[in-house]
């Protein structure tokens, strides 16, 4: 059982951040905006996220810290996003020019801004932010060691992130208009909708949480930022697709793949899987390659917003 | 001809706003450097600038070894760009080229060596190809997005040849591939004589030739024609008869041999380079696709803008001398590119200030002649033409 827990609370390390930021990229791709620079914008928000962790550790610890650093990674991942949001909806531009841009500027700018202000390129912080075990609700027997054990305040805000996220865009009217953007921003318009500001919101919430992504995955598996995120905002893009644009499935699938990466990265502590004569590299593939059957089986009807990546055009016919 | 007339304003226009965009990077660059360290700021821009001309013929050398792999992954890009696939897998493709051509290049001894290099080149051409095939073969009879597929191979390719070095070609000590034999190494042909630098081959004129190969298949053949035509629309070409499965496959495996052949020509070239067993994904995938963008998926572009490319990053090599770091030519590179999303702006621009003379001129000749409809239809022409370019980019 407590290898049942083991795998449990080490799938919310991987899932946890592939979730905000896949959950992201829907706000955005929803809309009608085709969002790939995904990647660099949690390398910002992680480089924000990390950078005001390094400032601020003398003067305060612990949760509120964290949850102070997850604000600024939010705030730094929208303020970035605004690049892309202006040149994909004012400037009408192919969206993948501005994304391929952000995601080449980010790790540059952060190993260019950390060297310039303390000499080395990762930025160190103290982890002050483990939680040992919920009061309370760490008791409850089975899920209070899978939830609430060996975690990150980051796991909770994940998970809260993505019940609002399904409220939001299926509950609400602005979910609504955002999903009409994204499927027929023409007939979106006539009924008196901005588009266009609608857009920018869609991009604009795919970078707070893309930020605050960045700064999940860095926290819980490291103690320094090195102006990357091991190209985890392509894999979110991957979940975002895998999932079929909706939020439950791209729940369902940042968890398929977590677990997946878990058994690759943890496999060693997993007795019945130690034993087996297989090599270490073949573990790692696994989470791919399962990725690619499933998704052989499952894309025969895609469901991708219908106007993504197309720039609406006024005037167009 | 007027028509005429206007077709080369319109490349003149998009030459202008990508020259407007280098310029704005540059500008960038340049106040990047200001704010890091005013005193060497100039200088070191300067040394940007020269980039490969800094050193002479040695520089240039240096510059085409760069050149050649980005060059290759972003005719990889550009070309599935133009046949409406985007291409993000160019990374697996180039590793298992790489890997094949070393492969290749340490154990088939048996091979006539006059022929050594080209066999391995063969190789890592059918392996990217292969790796290539995968999205392709997904994406037209299972209809999986090619991104999400091309992204999982990048991955598996990587690990795959990372398990597969250490099982065949492995150098324990330094954890890498172990070097090529003598003749699997590209020959110089004389060029590294011409350039004063070791590591220029005819990997060059290979990358040449199949700029040019690219170039004719996309521009003047039926084939490239039908590659196109899906691209821009599936639908359409279906009920024209064109088998549109064939095409996606087709254009995925010739994108995927291009990166592989990027990848061979890279660590074939006798220039010290081998593959480490590390887990990162080839940076020069993704490179392709900056270099595919800023040569707007033109294989001439993508040829000139991979130099323009390589080039600022010898400068940025260099300007380590004055205490800055490299990267601030990826700033650079990333502004000009981000620039480039400026071009409809910039051209709208451009065509008011010189399409005015011509609008006078056509003005005139609409008092001497007395249909006007032909002129509007003419306008409707261009109109269609700058979205068709909208497109394309």
């Amino acid at each position: 059982m407590s290898t049942v827990y083991f795998i449990a609370q080490q799938t919310m390390y991987f899932a946890i951040p592939l979730l905000i930021v896949a959950l992201g990229g829907m706000f955005s791709e929803r809309s009608g905006i085709v969002n790939i620079a995904l990647e660099g914008i949690m390398v910002i928000g992680a480089f924000a996220g990390i950078g005001f962790i390094n400032i601020f550790q003398k003067a305060m610890s612990g949760q509120i810290l964290l949850l102070l650093a997850v604000l600024v990674a939010g705030a730094a991942g929208a303020l970035f996003s605004l690049f892309h949001a202006f040149a994909s909806v004012n400037l009408k531009a192919d969206q993948t020019i501005s994304g391929t841009a952000l995601n080449m500027f980010a790790p540059a700018f952060a190993v260019f801004t950390a060297r310039m202000i303390q000499g080395v390129q990762q930025v160190q912080f103290r982890d002050t932010f483990y939680i040992n075990k919920v009061p309370f609700l760490g008791d409850i027997p089975v899920l209070g060691p899978i939830l609430f054990r060996n975690s990150y305040i980051t796991t909770y805000i994940g998970l809260a992130i993505a019940l609002i996220s399904y409220f939001v865009i299926n509950h609400t009217r602005f979910g609504l208009r955002l999903r009409a953007c994204g499927e027929h921003p023409q007939a979106a318009d006539s009924v008196g909708i901005n588009v266009y500001g609608i857009r920018y919101a869609g991009v604009i919430i795919s970078g707070i949480l893309a930020g605050i992504g960045g700064l999940t995955f860095v926290v819980p598996t490291s103690t320094n930022f090195n102006a990357t995120v091991a190209g985890y905002g392509f894999l979110a893009i991957a979940v975002l697709i895998f999932g079929q644009w909706r939020t439950k499935k791209i729940f369902v699938a940042a968890f398929f793949f977590g677990i997946m990466k878990t058994f690759a990265s943890a496999y060693s502590g997993i007795p019945f899987l130690k034993g087996l004569p297989i090599s270490n590299e073949v573990y790692k593939m696994i989470p791919y390659i399962a990725t690619l059957i499933v998704l052989t089986f499952s894309s025969k009807n895609s469901q991708a917003p219908k106007a993504e990546g197309i720039p609406y055009d006024k005037g167009s016919r | 001809m007027k028509r005429n007339k206007l077709l080369q304003v319109e490349g003149f226009t998009s030459f202008l706003s990508s020259l407007m965009a280098i310029a704005v990077g540059l500008i960038v660059g340049l106040i990047i450097l200001f704010i890091s360290n005013s005193k060497d700021a100039i200088p070191a821009f300067v040394t940007i600038l020269k980039g490969g001309f800094e050193d002479g013929a040695r520089g240039l050398g240096q510059v085409i070894y760069f050149a050649i792999p980005i060059i290759m992954t972003g005719l990889s890009v550009g070309f599935a760009f133009k046949t409406g696939l985007f291409n993000i897998g160019a990374s697996g493709q180039f590793t298992c080229g790489a890997f094949v051509a070393i492969y290749i290049g340490v154990k088939w001894s048996f091979v006539p060596s006059e022929i050594h290099w080209l066999v391995a080149l063969i190789g890592a051409m059918l392996a990217g190809a292969l790796w290539g095939s995968g999205p392709g073969l997904l994406k037209a009879f299972f209809n999986v997005n090619e991104v999400i597929t091309s992204i999982m191979m990048n991955y598996i390719g990587m690990y795959l040849v990372n398990m597969t070095i250490v099982k065949t070609v492995y150098d324990s000590l330094k954890n890498q591939t172990k070097p090529v034999l003598k003749s699997a190494v590209l020959p110089k042909a004389g060029l590294d004589k011409l350039f004063n630098a070791s590591n220029v081959n005819i990997g060059i004129i290979i990358v040449i030739l199949a700029v040019a190969i690219i170039y004719i298949i996309l521009q003047k053949t039926t084939f490239g024609y039908e590659l196109k035509a899906c691209g821009s629309n599936k639908d359409a070409s279906r009920y024209a008869g064109i088998n549109e499965k064939r095409s996606i496959i087709l254009s995925m495996v010739i994108a995927g041999a291009l990166s592989g052949l990027g990848g061979g020509l890279l660590y074939l070239s006798g220039s010290g380079k081998y593959i480490h067993v590390l887990d990162v994904l080839a940076s020069e995938g993704f490179s392709g696709i900056s270099v595919a963008l800023l040569g707007m998926s033109h294989p001439i572009g993508i040829f000139l803008s991979g130099l323009f490319i390589a080039h600022l990053k010898v400068g940025g090599f260099n300007i380590q001398l004055y205490n800055f770091v490299p990267e601030v030519i990826d700033i650079i590179v990333s502004v000009i590119i981000y620039c480039g999303a400026f071009a409809l702006l910039f051209k709208e621009i451009m065509n008011k200030i010189i399409r005015q003379p011509i609008e006078e001129i056509a003005a005139e000749s609409r008092d001497v002649k007395t249909n006007t409809t032909a002129d509007n239809i003419d306008e409707i022409d261009t109109k269609e033409n700058n979205t068709e370019h909208r497109e394309e980019l």
